[in-house]
């Protein structure tokens, strides 16, 4: 149990957090021959989409609608709609996606008023699905923008369906996931005879593979179609407390009931993800995960060694946070720091005593004597001035390959991530020298000791 | 969404009280905005947006109220820096067209590239031991801190990502009392010699005065705190250089002494020292003596730019980035330049030479063009040595040049010297004296390209035209997922290609690139494919 608290700071100092509108992007990213928009100066959008390049070495299609302190005043919805006619135009994508920002919320629009006229007076666009969501920067923060945003594609484009299509579910996997992570998890279902339809899907555009033709918007993710038929699903799975407001939303416009795993890395929530799978299907859990859960058990014990007592600084987005701290804490570390970018129910159940929604410095402070410190690749200059091992973790990941094919769930990711931390334990392990166990000053200085020891 | 609809409602609100003269365009920002902070009450009161009352005030509204503002200060700034003497492009345009300026207008949904407070940041963020505060949400920091390939020699508090990160509690009562405690906060915990504030765009609309609040925080605290009033929506990344430049001459630069002056003191302008490449500069002008007072801003320290007046000459790096430093320093200080640049072997030669004879000009003993003479011989020599050994390599192999702000034809040039056959190159940022000389240099076949689009270079590439693509990192995955050859020459290249060295290294880099056994890997289709790469055959027949 932990107590929340916010940090009291006039200025943020390295700063952990990146923008709502971002967020909500890399969402949009997720969906098939899709260009998002970033409804601001360009400027905005050049800095998401150098952050993306480079965190997943691929092409990023983004757009800005072009504002300026012109029309930011006198209203955007002109520079709306040339945006969208012109990518329309351009690219020809099957949906287009629309984040706000701060400059454009600052002043206020009616969007979806805009929205309804353009479409009038373009009619081209009357049945492009254009989903557009409120993100201003000054508030909340990236996973928020994410889960806003398939919040609002469900709005947009899921209804009731009259038919359930057997066997299928819809998975809504948090920000926090990787391409790995959500292939993983697809075949877990899979493995059950199910089929998941997964909203938004990175592990089909995100994922480093290498189209035949070159596309200016996404290559691959979720269709729209398949957004469609998310009404015909026998229920639905979030990963992350995150996407709890998305299932929520599915669930009052279909009637799918939903379930929430806050996370699927670890032991324990693996076998309730799987048990639940198991209901789902009516299917018992298949032997490559009993041998895998037994895997896990042995990676556990291996390693617990090198694990148990250490200390660890984490910065993370709520979910990552904790879906990361509680196997830590699970494999007997102490969580000394945790440091987040936005409010969540999860976190004054962290095991550990604060949470503090605050910057990389705050975190720099309070990671003083640990044995790691896991965060994004920003925390490389802390972990340079504290002499302690960064384990990298979340975006941005810049300075390491393959960020989007981290597997850190399932039994098989838990496992992998198990060795992956014990291992920088024991690279780090202190071993002992001559001057390792010194008496302390006293016994040797101090006279009244020896005075005490002459004296009767 | 915020539950109200401030601007053009408050407007329309205040419309009935005052007359809209008091409103200049300009100042819609900070005129309504101040009266925003100030009474707060009118947020209350309107809760619809009236866009004919806002209008007709844009329409009515003279420009001479524009200097009440600071915005409108921004905007003689902006004016200014459009109407550069010393720029080329602007030369050639009569009075009109300058006043209209270099920035294109953007097209909505066909737009790339940074904000002014982008190129601002990139301008003055390699001042290493400074802090810079950004002022503004999370959005222009948090996405993109430390992301820059400008090296340190010493001070690291540049890399440190500072920002105010405003809420919405500061848009509706305005952040110039968070941004005034943020830099309290700065100081006392990191106690740097200065401190840089960055306006962004949200703060300038809600007329946050941060020339003010920097006034007031350098009385107070006794520090200079140097405002940089360059939100985003001003323009371009270009055009944030510029005015950044500006801010340096407005309050940094001849503010202090340097300890001593020597004959040989010059400043290097529109250098930024990525991936360390003053470093691969340096140790030519440390042997001919000549010392680099002021970098600006690569690795630069405050006291130098500061005390950077003092130089005997300069020279002007980029040539469309920090021209305006450099003509104003000329005509504040007598401190003649020259443009110059160090890619390519015979440009940093003649760099060289152009040094020594500007610092023998201005009294510097005369043996120094002699002796500049002799190292230039001499390092010629030994790259030349080094690079001869390609040429056999590079027979036949085709460049595709996307330049950003390194000049085009400088590279060009350099990279035809070892053999390499340019088959297309950007020339959208270069000036007409640049467009001329990649004329001459290209053959006619090659293409002058203005703009690429993405779609156009990936066919290119894989209809195999050219054998390498030279760019910045945005349209890497385009060479990459063409399976071609690509190398970084942009900002955040990992690789230092200044001086002889750099072209050393920049010849190594390509032929790393262009011989890497994957190539012949990645092009040979799927056993169960038979789409064939047009490239996978080579070699074969
Ligand atoms: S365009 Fe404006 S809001 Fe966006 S990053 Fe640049 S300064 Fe910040």
């Amino acid at each position: 149990m932990a107590t929340v608290s916010v940090s009291k700071k006039a200025c943020s100092v390295n700063p952990l957090k990146m923008s709502q509108p971002i967020g909500g992007t890399l969402a949009f990213l997720g969906l098939a021959n899709c260009m998002p928009i970033l409804h601001g100066t360009q400027g905005c959008t050049a800095f998401g989409l150098v952050l993306f390049v480079r965190h997943f070495r691929e092409a990023i299609p983004l757009q800005t609608t072009a504002m300026n302190e012109v029309t930011t005043i006198m209203g955007g919805m002109d520079n709306v709609e040339q945006a969208l006619v012109n990518i329309y135009k351009r690219a020809k994508p099957e949906i287009i996606g629309l984040c706000t920002t701060g400059l454009t919320e600052t002043r206020g629009e009616d969007i979806h008023g805009d929205l309804k006229l353009i479409r009038k007076r373009n009619p081209e666009l009357a049945n492009l699905p254009i989903v557009f969501v409120n993100t201003p920067d000054f508030k909340d923060a990236f996973q928020d923008g994410w889960s806003k945003t398939v919040t609002r594609i469900i709005e947009e484009l899921v209804t009731k369906a009259t038919e359930t299509i057997p066997g299928q579910v819809n998975l809504l996997p948090g920000s926090h996931l990787t391409a790995a992570d959500i292939e993983e998890i697809v075949e877990m279902i899979a493995a059950f005879g199910l089929t998941a339809v997964v909203l938004p899907d990175l592990s089909g555009s995100l994922d480093g593979h290498i189209p035949e033709q070159f596309s200016p918007t996404t290559i691959g993710g979720t269709t729209v179609d398949e957004i469609r038929g998310m009404g015909g699903s026998l229920a639905t799975i979030a990963i992350g407390q995150q996407m709890e407001r998305a299932a929520l939303e599915l669930e009052m416009r279909t009637g799918i009931s939903y379930t929430v795993f806050d996370r699927l890395t670890g032991l324990d929530a693996n076998d309730r993800f799987l048990m639940h799978l198991s209901g789902l299907s009516g299917k018992p859990v298949p032997l490559k995960y009993r041998r895998q859960r037994s895997q896990l058990v042995d990676a556990m014990l291996d390693s617990h060694f090198f694990c148990g007592g250490k200390k660890v600084a984490i910065g993370a987005e709520p979910d990552l946070l904790w879906a990361l701290g509680s196997l830590l804490a699970e494999m007997g570390c102490e969580i000394s720091a945790a440091v987040t970018t936005t409010q969540s129910p999860l976190l004054e159940k962290m095991p550990c005593d604060e949470v503090l929604i605050g910057d990389l410095e705050d975190l720099e402070l309070r990671a003083k004597g640990c044995d790691l410190l896991v965060t994004h690749s920003h925390g490389r200059q802390a972990s340079e001035r504290l002499g302690i091992p960064l384990f990298r973790a979340g975006l941005p990941c810049f300075d390491r390959l393959g960020a989007n094919h981290k597997l850190s769930v399932g039994y098989r990711g838990t496992r992998d991530l198990i060795f992956q931390v014990g291992n920088v334990f024991l690279e780090h392990t202190h071993e002992g020298t001559p001057d390792s166990w010194p008496l302390p000053d006293i016994a040797m200085n101090n006279s009244s000791v020896r005075g005490e020891l002459v004296e009767p | 969404m915020l539950g109200f609809v401030p601007y053009p409602s408050l407007h329309a609100h205040l419309n009935l009280h005052h007359t809209c003269a008091d409103y200049c365009p300009a100042c819609l920002f900070v005129g309504f905005a101040t009266q925003l902070h100030r009474q707060p009450s009118h947020l209350q009161t309107i809760s619809y947006p009236n866009y004919s009352g806002l209008a007709q005030c844009l329409l009515n509204t003279g420009t001479h109220h524009l200097e009440r503002s600071i915005v409108a200060g921004l905007n003689i700034k902006v004016q200014e820096a459009f109407s550069e003497p010393g720029c080329d492009k602007n030369l050639a345009k009569d009075e009109k067209e300058r006043k209209k300026g270099c920035t294109k207008q953007l097209v909505p949904g066909a737009a790339a590239g940074g904000c002014a407070f982008d190129g601002a940041k990139i301008a003055l963020q390699p001042i290493t031991d400074v802090a810079h505060i950004v002022h503004g949400p999370i959005s222009c920091e948090g996405n993109g801190w430390d992301n820059r390939g400008s090296k340190s020699s010493g001070p690291m508090i540049y890399r440190t990502g500072f920002t105010t990160d405003i809420s919405e509690n500061d848009i509706v009562y305005g952040g110039e009392k968070r941004l005034y405690r943020a830099i309290r906060e700065v100081i006392e915990k990191y106690d740097p010699p200065a401190v840089f504030v960055y306006q962004t765009c949200i703060t300038a609309l809600i007329g946050d005065e941060i020339e003010a609040v920097c006034k007031a925080a350098k009385e107070k605290f006794g520090k200079p705190v140097i405002p940089v009033n360059v939100p985003g929506f001003v323009g371009s990344k270009n055009l944030g250089n510029k005015l950044a430049g500006e801010a340096l001459l407005d309050y940094v630069i001849g503010t202090e002494e340097p300890e001593t002056t020597t004959p040989y003191d010059i400043n290097i302008i529109g250098e930024y020292n990525l991936a360390g490449e003053m470093w691969q500069i340096k140790p030519l002008l440390d042997h001919l003596g000549i010392r680099v007072l002021a970098c600006i801003s690569g690795d630069a320290r405050y006291h130098e730019v500061a005390s950077s007046h003092r130089a005997k000459a300069a020279m002007m790096v980029c040539s469309r980035a920090m021209i305006n430093v450099a003509r104003k320093m000329e005509e504040r200080y007598g401190i003649p330049y020259f443009e110059g640049s160090f890619y390519g072997i015979s440009d940093t030669s003649d760099s060289l030479r152009q040094l020594a004879k500007l610092l023998v000009q201005r009294g510097a003993p005369e043996d120094l063009l002699a002796r500049t003479e002799i190292l230039i011989r001499r390092e010629e020599a030994r790259a030349w040595e080094r690079l001869n050994g390609y040429r056999k390599r590079f027979e036949g192999k085709r460049v595709l040049l996307f330049t950003g702000g390194v000049k085009s034809w400088s590279v060009v040039s350099a990279l035809q010297e070892v053999g390499l056959e340019i088959i297309g190159t950007s020339v959208k940022k270069s000036t007409e004296e640049d467009k001329e000389r990649v004329r001459q240099l290209v053959s006619d076949e090659a293409h002058m390209l203005d703009d690429l689009r993405p779609a156009e270079m990936y066919k290119m590439l894989k209809e195999a035209r050219a054998d390498i693509m030279l760019s910045g990192g945005r349209s890497q995955f385009v060479a990459l997922k063409a399976r071609m050859p690509w190398l970084d020459i942009n900002q955040e290249r990992h690789h230092a290609y200044a001086g002889y060295e750099g072209m050393v290294t920049l010849v190594q880099e390509i032929d790393k690139a262009l011989y890497n056994p994957i190539w012949a890997q990645v092009r040979k289709p799927a056993p169960w494919e038979s789409e064939i790469h047009p490239l996978s055959l080579e070699g074969r027949n």
